[in-house]
């Protein structure tokens, strides 16, 4: 077993997740069946493959240039008002589940 | 009006010489909706309004006898992760069960431009992730073809919606196979674009660098009509493309004599069933017979496809999922005394259990430690996965394959056990990785009469080919 109980627990913490007593049962299985899986990518020597993170890096660059340059199309001038106008402060709280109809509003953040 | 096999030009004609009004037409589809979707399940939100709206607009155009744009009037449905501005937009998750997006997404947004009929928002797995619409939050969908069965996912209720005749055409989003897997499972027709091809803008991230946006039809044309709307740059995605758009329409007009198609045996090994093997195999001669040359090609990495799509796709989504906190929008739990209390407990509560899985999952291949035994690793093997498929393009056109290893199973087949259900995924997540774009057509039925579907991929931004060897495959059907 790779991944423990413990694993699980720490891992959870990481996500922000609580997860039940049945569920991290089942997230021990889980995990372990799919990351035993998971172990076969170690048959492959990739010591001279350079890692791709998004297809971008290969396609649509400008092989010539270097750096950021060579995604030049991405970029653009900086226009004042960006390229929509921003959502009013109205638009922006409409679907929070707590306001003040100014801020967001959130239980204590200090825990003591 | 007979909504069967009712294609984008056929409802846009029957509008533009006034045979039939866009307004009729919608509530010939609402009736549909009424009478026949409470046993599929295909829509979880119905958009009356705006698409009576709409509906009035193209009618107001045809009475002045003014030209309908390209999509005039066409009722068309929409999955539940592309945002719609007014109209509540759940991902099929309960975290965002009473989610009214501010504003639209692109494609929806050019959809709508080009006269479309916006009927409402489509089922699917929570967040987009399954392969079989039962992690939707809210019921699962029920394959037309055959109701004891699923519709594939994760765009299940786009592919079940089309199929069962209730919109000419829908929007899907494929990460790992989640337009064509359904496509394929309900007879009908998918398209995945190449990465870049079309604005991810108003898309709900499920993995970045993986998610597509793209049409479920009813025959190849419309597939192009459709892509040939939503395709082209948008400066709101850096992602998207500053590519000129093909007319796909017109390039289906192409003929596919003379194109080399490969056939690669990684495609064709174990696992596959019987049948679907004899389909393809069946597709496969009927375009040697259209004057194709067929070519085998390799594949070397192919069943590393599944463990490499499962570490990258999870550890985007575990990053991408981190929003989700109950503070800005979504569900929050009622009883927490503190912020992270509240985080943990809106996510626990809100979040299904595939999702919690794959959260798990990205959240462990990112943390410190084993990075680059499972992330780096997992990026490395997509590039040889990429060079396996460029390779192969430097002989051949296309390459075709099929898109699931067997039909549509039965609900609750393989809801118990994640990795069969992510093994099912073997023939579809590659092109995702590679971002190159893949379509299924339908090819045949087994003999419980489930329909088969036939993959065919192409080299980067070349939709035309691929539109045209699938058009060439369904008149030979």
């Amino acid at each position: 077993m790779k991944v423990t109980e413990k694993d699980v627990a720490y891992v959870a913490d990481l996500g922000n997740l609580e997860l039940t007593e049945e569920e991290r049962t089942r997230m021990v299985r889980d995990l372990n069946s799919i990351l035993g899986h998971i172990d076969s990518l170690n048959e492959l020597d990739t010591t001279n493959v350079q890692p791709m993170a998004q297809v971008a890096d290969r396609y649509g660059v400008d092989q010539s240039k270097q750096g950021s340059e060579r995604f030049g199309y991405a970029s653009r001038e900086d226009i004042r008002e960006g390229l929509r106008k921003s959502l009013s402060h109205e638009a922006a709280l409409e679907n929070a589940p707590d306001s003040d109809g100014t801020f967001f509003k959130v239980p204590k953040v200090i825990e003591r | 009006m007979d909504l069967t096999l009712l294609t984008i030009d056929a409802a846009r004609s029957a509008i533009q010489e006034r045979k039939t009004s866009a307004s009729a037409l919608a509530e010939s589809f609402y009736s549909k909706i009424e009478n026949d979707d409470p046993r599929i399940g295909a829509f979880l939100t119905l958009s009356k309004e705006r698409a009576m709206a709409k509906a009035a607009e193209m009618d107001a155009l045809a009475a002045k006898g003014e030209k309908l744009p390209p999509l005039g009037g066409v009722p068309v449905g929409i999955k539940d992760v592309m945002i719609t501005k007014g109209i509540r937009t759940t991902a099929g998750s309960k975290i965002l069960g009473d989610y009214v997006p501010p504003y639209d997404c692109t494609a929806v947004a050019r959809l709508e431009a080009a006269g479309a009929v916006v009927l409402g928002k489509l089922n699917c797995d929570e967040f987009a992730m399954g392969s079989s619409n039962e992690n939707s939050a809210w019921k699962p969908v029920h394959n037309p073809r055959d109701l004891s069965r699923v519709p594939g996912g994760s765009s299940g209720g786009s592919a079940a919606a089309v199929a069962a005749d209730m919109a000419v055409a829908a929007l899907g989003s494929d990460t790992g196979g989640s337009i064509r897997q359904p496509a394929s499972f309900c007879g009908v027709v998918g398209l995945m674009p190449t990465y870049g091809r079309v604005s991810r803008y108003g898309l709900i991230a499920f993995a970045s660098s993986l998610d597509h946006i793209g049409p479920l039809t009813k025959t190849v044309k419309d597939a192009a009509i459709v892509l040939r709307t939503i395709a082209g740059r948008d400066p709101m995605d850096s992602t998207s493309a500053e590519l000129p758009v093909p007319d796909y329409v017109a390039e289906l007009e192409k003929a596919v004599r003379g194109l080399k198609i490969g056939v690669a045996k990684e495609y064709l090994g174990e696992g596959l069933d019987p049948e679907v093997r004899k389909a393809i195999e069946a597709a496969i001669q009927k375009l040697a017979r259209q004057g194709c040359e067929i070519v085998d090609v390799s594949l070397p990495h192919t069943k590393y496809a599944i463990p490499t799509y499962y570490i990258v796709a999870t550890a985007e989504a575990s990053s991408n999922l981190a929003r989700f906190d109950g503070v800005r929008y979504g569900y929050r739990a009622k009883d927490a005394r503190t912020l992270s209390e509240m985080y943990r407990r809106s996510r626990d509560q809100g979040f299904g259990a595939e999702v919690k899985r794959r959260i798990m999952l990205g959240t462990y291949a990112l943390s410190a430690g084993y990075y680059d035994a499972y992330y780096l690793k997992a990026q490395r093997v997509r590039t040889l996965l990429t060079r396996d498929f460029e390779e192969a393009f430097k002989k051949v056109d296309a390459i075709v394959a099929p898109v699931s290893p067997t039909a549509a199973f039965k609900l609750g087949e393989k809801v118990d056990d994640p990795l069969a259900m992510y093994l099912a995924d073997i023939y579809t997540v590659t092109a995702d990785l590679a971002g190159i774009p893949g379509i299924s057509v339908p090819c045949g039925e087994t003999k419980e009469k489930l329909p088969i579907g036939l993959q065919i991929l192409g080299r980067h931004f070349d939709e035309s080919t691929i539109l045209r060897v699938a058009q060439a495959s369904e008149n030979a059907a």
